[in-house]
């Protein structure tokens, strides 16, 4: 489903992405750990045409995505620092524009069932400026609900929810993936993505320096080596 | 085009609710009247001779801050990248952007023509349908370039400086035609008179909506 | 070693240019040697319209093939079409001086390549102003397609303008009928300026290319 390899991304002399290969298939979720500032974001926004690589290839659903991301996009969604809300719109008026933009069916029912999965519909025609974060990104995920998105990568998602809404965004990642769909959660909490993760990824240094089956690490293993592994000395450039 | 036109909607309905951009615009056009007379004295022959070249200082004015803003609804809410991955074909934004620009400086130019008839006692009646021409020609020039620059200069440091920079010699040639084409008409002249001009401003129009529409997605990217 | 050829090649023609002008080329009558400046002006104007040219095709090959070869054209392009512009109008401007007695009239070619000056020096800014090559090269490209779109609008809609607001004058640097000795100092001061211009675009594409190396 998705097939990166050797992806290097460069920011003039600053080398962020060193090498970096990933493969996901349909249904699986990934947790990408590594601690702020070592090129997880980027990544992310790679694998979802928001950036170019330097170099290296990528392939989702088996088009190259490099070189003609348009074909991708429909099958990719995101939800990352901003959660591309519009605060003077109401939720509902939100998710009409976003869901026309992407050319799918905006009927009034359609938008009121997304948001009443995401436990929104009560609040359905008021401003998003008095959402809370967790309200805002419960929004953005009534989106991607109305999307056609295989591929879902998410950003630092569980920071700013309190326990309840750590569970609602555990079980509806895992209906996600139930659904056929892929899942990457980048994070620097190393507890953040238990229960979702088929596979655990660190990066660091700008390379992916552990992938591993998350069943086959309990999680003080993992943490002992996250942090030896993060703290540990950047690779050369 | 739906999805033209859902960019309109959702651009008509965050002014119309914060209401920022149309009433600091026409509140700079009132202003930029009394600049006008202040820099040219209480002497209403000379105001009533420049009268051609001051509305368009002031459209060109105005369109610097209205295209400048263009992205600033996405930017102020993180909705760039949302823009960015919209599936489908990109110029759809552009065009959606392009009429919600003409949309806003259609009411700024009535704004000021009522505020110029106002101040200066002027009459603009009679020669209003071939004006409204003259307007709408010229100013489609300008936004259409403005338009594509604006999203050009929209995730740069420097867009302050940059948007002008960019975009005033651009449209030297929408200047000069809507100048001359808007002295006509209100000179009691027939617009054939300036179809020369007319026909210029048309051609540039459709060069720049042209190159807008076929340059937009390689702005829209990253 | 082909690119230091060149550079000899344009310094040749440059000289003899030099001499056809000056030497070669008879005394006008009505305007004295001051209407020399015709062979710096004019062969100016049309390189750097050549090179205006040139930028144009370096966006539009970035644009369809995203190879950083065609951006570094653009660019070696752009500095080069600014500095002949400047040229252009720096020697209309001196020309201007003894024959209407002042440094600027808004004559229809001056006008035009001032125009011209200004959108690729904001192309250069632009340029400036923008780190990440990719982003760069998009953004510039754009300004180049529109800027190579509108020459001939601003041309004509400048010489129209120019009409209005003053009578057609005959007398600009170049005479009205061309000698053929005139014309052949112009034939080799314009051979000589496209020579220059192809040096400095065949040495600042390779050190762009180094630049690019060196960064990446």
């Amino acid at each position: 489903m998705v097939q990166a390899q050797h992806l290097r991304k460069t920011y003039g002399p600053t080398r962020v992405l060193d090498d970096v290969s990933l493969t996901l298939v349909a249904g699986e979720g990934v947790t990408l750990l590594g601690p702020n500032g070592t090129g997880k974001t980027t990544l992310l926004r790679i694998l979802a045409t928001l950036q170019r690589p330097t170099s290296g290839s990528l392939s989702i659903g088996g088009v190259d995505a490099v070189k003609v991301p348009e074909a991708v996009r429909g099958a990719v969604d995101m939800v990352g620092h901003g959660s591309w809300v519009y605060e003077d719109l109401t939720a509902i008026e939100n998710l009409r524009f976003w869901t026309t933009l992407g050319g799918h069916d905006a009927a009034r029912a359609r938008l009121k069932g997304a948001l009443e999965s995401v436990e929104l519909d009560t609040v359905a025609d008021q401003r998003a400026r008095t959402f809370s974060a967790g309200m805002k990104r419960r929004l953005a995920l009534a989106r991607v609900l109305l999307g056609r998105a295989r591929l879902l990568l998410l950003d630092e998602p569980f920071t700013g929810l309190d326990r309840a809404g750590r569970k609602w965004l555990a079980e509806f990642l895992l209906a996600f993936k139930a659904q056929g769909g892929a899942v990457i959660v980048a994070t620097h909490s190393f507890d953040a993505g238990a229960g979702v993760a088929d596979r655990v990824s660190i990066l660091a240094g700008g390379r992916i320096v552990l992938d591993r089956p998350a069943a086959s690490l309990a999680l003080d293993d993992l943490r002992r080596l996250y942090d030896e592994l993060a703290a540990g000395p950047v690779i050369a450039s | 085009m739906r999805r033209a036109w859902i960019v309109v909607w959702k651009d008509v309905l965050s002014e119309r609710r914060s209401k920022e951009t149309l009433n600091a615009l026409v509140f700079f056009a009132l202003l930029l009247l009394f600049v006008f007379q202040f820099a040219l004295g209480p002497d209403r022959a000379r105001v009533e001779a420049a009268l051609p070249g001051l509305l368009w200082i002031a459209f060109v004015l105005a369109g610097l801050l209205a295209f400048g803003r263009t992205f600033l609804v996405e930017r102020e809410n993180d909705c760039w990248e949302g823009l960015v991955l919209a599936p489908g074909d990109r110029s759809a934004i552009y065009l959606g952007k392009l009429a919600g620009n003409m949309l806003l400086m259609a009411m700024v130019e009535a704004a000021l023509l009522i505020l110029f008839a106002l101040f200066f006692s002027l009459d603009f009646t009679a020669a209003l349908p071939a004006l409204a021409l003259v307007l709408v020609l010229g100013t489609f020039g300008l936004a259409a370039v403005g338009t594509l620059f604006g999203a050009l200069t929209a995730q740069l440091r420097a867009r302050e400086l940059l948007f002008p920079v960019l975009l005033l010699p651009a449209v030297v040639p929408v200047l000069l035609g809507a100048v001359t084409a808007t002295q006509t008409v209100l000179a009691g002249q027939p617009l054939a008179s300036a179809s020369s001009w007319v026909t210029l401003l048309a051609a540039a129009d459709v060069v720049y909506l042209v190159v807008g529409l076929l340059t937009f997605e390689f702005v829209l990217e990253g | 070693m082909a690119i230091r050829v060149l550079g000899w090649l344009a310094v040749l023609a440059l000289l003899a240019g030099l001499g056809a002008a000056f030497g070669y080329a008879p005394r006008e009558a009505v305007q004295g040697n001051v209407q020399r400046i015709m062979y710096l002006h004019v062969p100016a104007v049309l390189t750097a319209y050549l090179a205006f040219a040139l930028v144009f095709a370096g966006s539009l090959g970035y644009l369809l093939t995203r190879r950083p070869g065609w951006d570094r054209l653009a660019l070696a392009a752009a500095e080069p079409g600014v500095l002949f512009t400047g040229i252009t109008i720096a020697s209309g401007s001196i020309w201007g001086k003894p024959t209407w007695g002042t440094w600027w009239t808004w004559d229809a070619r001056l006008t035009s390549t001032a125009v011209l000056f200004l959108v690729y020096v904001g192309y250069l800014l632009l340029r400036g102003m923008i780190d990440e090559p990719d982003r760069r090269a998009r953004a510039a490209a754009v300004v180049g397609i529109l800027g190579a779109a509108n020459i001939p609008i601003v041309h004509f809609s400048v010489k129209w303008w120019r009409a209005l607001h003053q009578p057609s004058t005959i007398l600009g640097p170049e005479p009205s009928p061309i000698a053929a000795p005139i014309a052949l100092a112009l034939f080799v001061n314009w051979v000589a300026f496209t020579l220059l211009l192809f040096y400095l675009l065949a040495k600042r594409t390779e050190i762009a290319r180094l630049e690019d190396m060196h960064a990446g």
